[in-house]
């Protein structure tokens, strides 16, 4: 255990390095967010009626997506893996004493919370002072930011027992290029990147909501905001444990032939 | 006939330092660095001549290489190369050049080694007649004829550095710069390399200007030879003249330079 | 003339390269239209459960987002190499490109001619023809040199966009992830007509950064929601935007340093 925090450390801290990154990127996603904020008020005006949230929820989950981006967008990939496992250095890897699936998948999240860390606080922050109903809305009770909390650790881990199915199956193909292409084009919509997923139409938005892309941001974005209470919000919940299982043993059961094959190639 | 005269090149550098609250830090004040990478420098080079360059990593040699090539504007002083300055005159003063960087490549990775070339041709409007002259010497000398159908991902390192030179010859310039021409080459197309340029230098009277590590292409090419260190030019002079400064009977060409380096304090 | 020559002669060559990864090219030209696409299907289902936005159909809609990612898509195609300048001049490229006897500015340009674009581009005269069909606007000779100049005007802004990050990348050596707002945020958020962000929105993209002069403004002429025709005309004025872009970029080369080693 000992080891793979220490692999968290190192990657964390070199994550943090990229200062003019981090800034410009907290410019990019306020501005991001006002936008699309301003985009969804146009909407609102229009017919307020067909607003299938409240323009508070909205609010609260168009900047707690600008601010958790880099936890929750898949297309965050590492090429430095997939040119590990097309390049064949892969095997230096394999000669360490620690599990590769184990490793990458602290990696991932090493990275990915360095990114997050330096930019969500000033993001929400800010969200936080711009005017109601624009803004961050905090949620009063203690059991909503339980579950959000809870519901956002679990969409976490479900991004990147994703990502590591992605990173398994170059082993399986030659180019990474087109699973990655499709990976990330598909999970961006079904995932609500695009627009929530509650603005789909109905028939189609129920099918949406049981894929499993939904499970990542979609449902502690919305906990958050009030939008997914009750009974529906347990059953989110469920879906999210769900499909992170099922992706993890998916993921390492990929590992497990992947790495027979390399050591028969290798000879 | 290039001059250089009182040259002097500062750069500014971000310094990065290690460790987790260094690196938070960083993140609010990032300190810079003034580098003196070219102090006072004064040399020429007359006409068809081969001169060596000389000094440990970070001396200054590619920073001299690039604004004697035109890339880089120095902070003062003055250099004229063929009676032009390079960085004010920059598209005709590169006509009069070649450039070889060892450690990269200008032809194309994905296309046999000739379409780089014709491409070449169109770029610098060589006239069809010399650039076929040109192909057919340079093909000649450097044994390419296999290699100009091959894309230059399929060459060897030494084949490419062959194809790279030529790239860098065929529009007929007057001087050429060879940036560690030989780094990582065995020992066959080393020597298939330094043949070819001291051709090439007695053939066209090419003037001749190559920074390297390596001490035999030193004894090879060079009639002189320019140390220079921390940015500050050391010595200029003929090999064996260079060769005087013997830490112990007998020494090699490597251990004088070692102890050259080490009396010099660089 | 010279140049053009020139221009296609790397034409034929980054041809010849594609040629050699082919499946990669269709896989990536493929990802890059499933990318806009799925901005396509979020203007749809916004637009199929609202029906109209500040006055604007789907079609007009349609239109005016196929406008501004048409011009987007011809910028990307030819003046990609400016947006990854940032690594151009950290692998050394353009220590090379200053050796050749020609504009820096050409030949950076010529280093690279973003091909994958295609697809999208395809897309984009799809929604494009589509908007025409079925809008209800009055099409006259001056409406339809006004949508060409829409389409030139982004382009050139664009261009501009990409050539002034790409002047700034000589101080910085690092690309600047936020300079992304006006260009792939414009493409993201151009889907719309400009007005529908409100008043402030407009007026940063009319004196800041020249978006509203192609879009914005223009589209209101042609589909007749406001009268004035000069109105139509100032995608030229967006132009103008190129003046300083240029300047700045011959300032950065003036200030080159070329990357260590």
């Amino acid at each position: 255990m000992k080891k793979y925090a220490s692999f968290f450390r190192i990657r964390f801290i070199h994550g943090l390095q990229y200062r003019t990154a981090a800034v410009s990127g907290m410019i990019t996603q306020f501005i991001w967010g006002i936008m699309e904020i301003l985009l969804f008020r146009a909407f609102y005006q229009a017919s307020p009626e067909s607003f299938p949230m409240t323009f508070q929820a909205l609010s609260n989950y168009v900047w707690l997506q600008q601010a958790f981006l880099a936890l929750y967008l898949i297309w965050f990939w590492e090429s430095q893996l997939f040119d590990s496992i097309t390049n064949g250095d892969v095997a230096y890897e394999l000669c360490r004493p620690v599990r590769l699936y184990n490793m990458w998948f602290v990696r991932g999240m090493a990275v990915r919370l360095s990114k997050a860390v330096l930019r969500c606080i000033p993001v929400l922050l800010f969200a936080w002072l711009l005017p109601a109903p624009y803004g961050l809305t905090l949620p009063a009770d203690f059991r909503t930011w339980f579950f959000t909390l809870l519901s956002m650790t679990l969409a976490f881990l479900l991004v990147i027992a994703f990502g590591m199915i992605v990173y398994m199956s170059v082993f399986y193909t030659i180019s990474s290029q087109g699973i990655k292409l499709l990976a990330s084009s598909v999970s961006e919509f079904l995932g609500g990147a695009v627009i929530p997923l509650p603005f789909l139409p109905d028939g189609i938005r129920e099918i949406v909501n049981v894929l499993p892309f939904a499970s990542a941001q979609n449902v502690p974005f919305r906990i958050f905001g009030g939008d997914l209470t009750g009974r529906e919000m347990y059953i989110s919940l469920l879906l999210q444990c769900f499909w992170f299982i099922t992706f993890l043993l998916i993921g390492r059961a990929m590992e497990q032939r992947a790495l027979k094959r390399v050591v028969i190639q290798g000879g | 006939m290039i001059q250089v005269e009182h040259m002097n090149k500062t750069f500014k550098v971000a310094k990065r330092s290690a460790g987790f609250s260094q690196a938070i830090k960083a993140l609010f004040q990032r300190e810079t660095e003034t580098i003196r990478a070219l102090s006072d420098i004064s040399f020429s080079i007359g006409d068809g001549e081969m001169v060596g360059y000389i000094g440990p990593n970070g001396a200054g040699k590619s920073s001299t290489i690039k604004i004697l090539s035109g890339i880089l504007t120095p902070d003062d002083g003055t250099c004229i190369i063929n009676g032009r300055i390079p960085w004010k005159e920059r598209k005709e003063h590169v006509k009069d050049i070649g450039v070889v960087f060892g450690q990269r490549t200008q032809l194309w990775w994905d296309v046999p080694i000739i379409d780089s070339y014709e491409l070449l041709r169109d770029i610098y409007e060589i006239p069809t007649q010399t650039y076929e002259e040109n192909l057919e010497e340079l093909t000649e000398l450097l044994s390419l004829k296999e290699l100009l159908k091959t894309p230059a991902r399929q060459l060897s390192l030494g084949q490419r550095m062959r194809c790279e030179i030529a790239a860098s010859l065929l529009h007929s310039p007057k001087t050429l710069f060879l940036d560690e021409p030989t780094i990582g080459l065995d020992a066959v197309s080393k020597l298939a390399v330094r043949d070819f340029i001291r051709k090439q230098n007695k053939k066209h009277n090419t003037t001749v200007l190559i920074t390297t590590h390596d001490m035999q292409d030193i004894e090879a090419l060079a009639d002189r030879v320019l140390l220079i260190g921390k940015g500050t030019l050391l010595f200029d002079g003929s090999l064996p003249d260079l060769m005087t400064h013997q830490p112990r009977e007998n020494a090699t060409l490597d251990e004088i330079i070692a102890a050259l380096y080490r009396d010099y304090d660089i | 003339m010279k140049s053009l020559y020139l221009y296609k002669k790397y034409c034929i060559i980054h041809l010849k390269c594609i040629m050699q990864h082919k499946v990669s090219f269709l896989l990536n030209t493929i990802g890059i239209f499933l990318m806009s696409f799925n901005l396509f299907l979020g203007v749809y289902f916004m637009m199929d459960r609202f029906q109209q936005v500040k006055g604007f159909s789907y079609e007009e809609v349609l239109l005016c987002f196929s406008i501004t990612l048409m011009a987007f898509t011809i910028a990307e195609l030819f003046f990609r190499s400016l947006d990854t300048f940032d690594s151009i001049i950290r692998n050394g490229e353009f220590d090379r490109i200053l050796l050749r006897p020609r504009n820096s500015l050409f030949t950076v340009l010529c280093s690279k001619i973003e091909f994958t674009r295609i697809g999208r581009l395809l897309q984009t005269l799809l929604m494009f023809a589509y908007g025409i069909l079925y809008s209800t606007i009055d099409w006259t000779p001056f409406r339809i040199i006004v949508i060409a100049l829409m389409v030139l005007g982004g382009v050139v802004v664009f261009a501009s966009i990409y050539l002034i990050f790409a002047s700034i990348c000589f101080f910085t050596l690092e690309g600047l992830e936020f300079m992304n707002v006006f260009t792939d945020g414009a493409r993201e958020y151009g889907k719309y007509p400009i007005g529908v962000y409100g008043k402030t929105v407009v007026t940063i993209c009319t004196y800041i950064v020249p978006f509203s002069l192609f879009q914005y403004y223009p589209f209101l002429y042609l589909t007749g929601k406001a009268e004035h025709a000069w109105y139509g005309l100032l995608p030229i004025a967006g132009c103008l935007f190129l003046i300083p872009a240029i300047l700045l970029w011959k300032f950065g080369v003036s200030r080159y340093q070329s990357s260590g080693s």
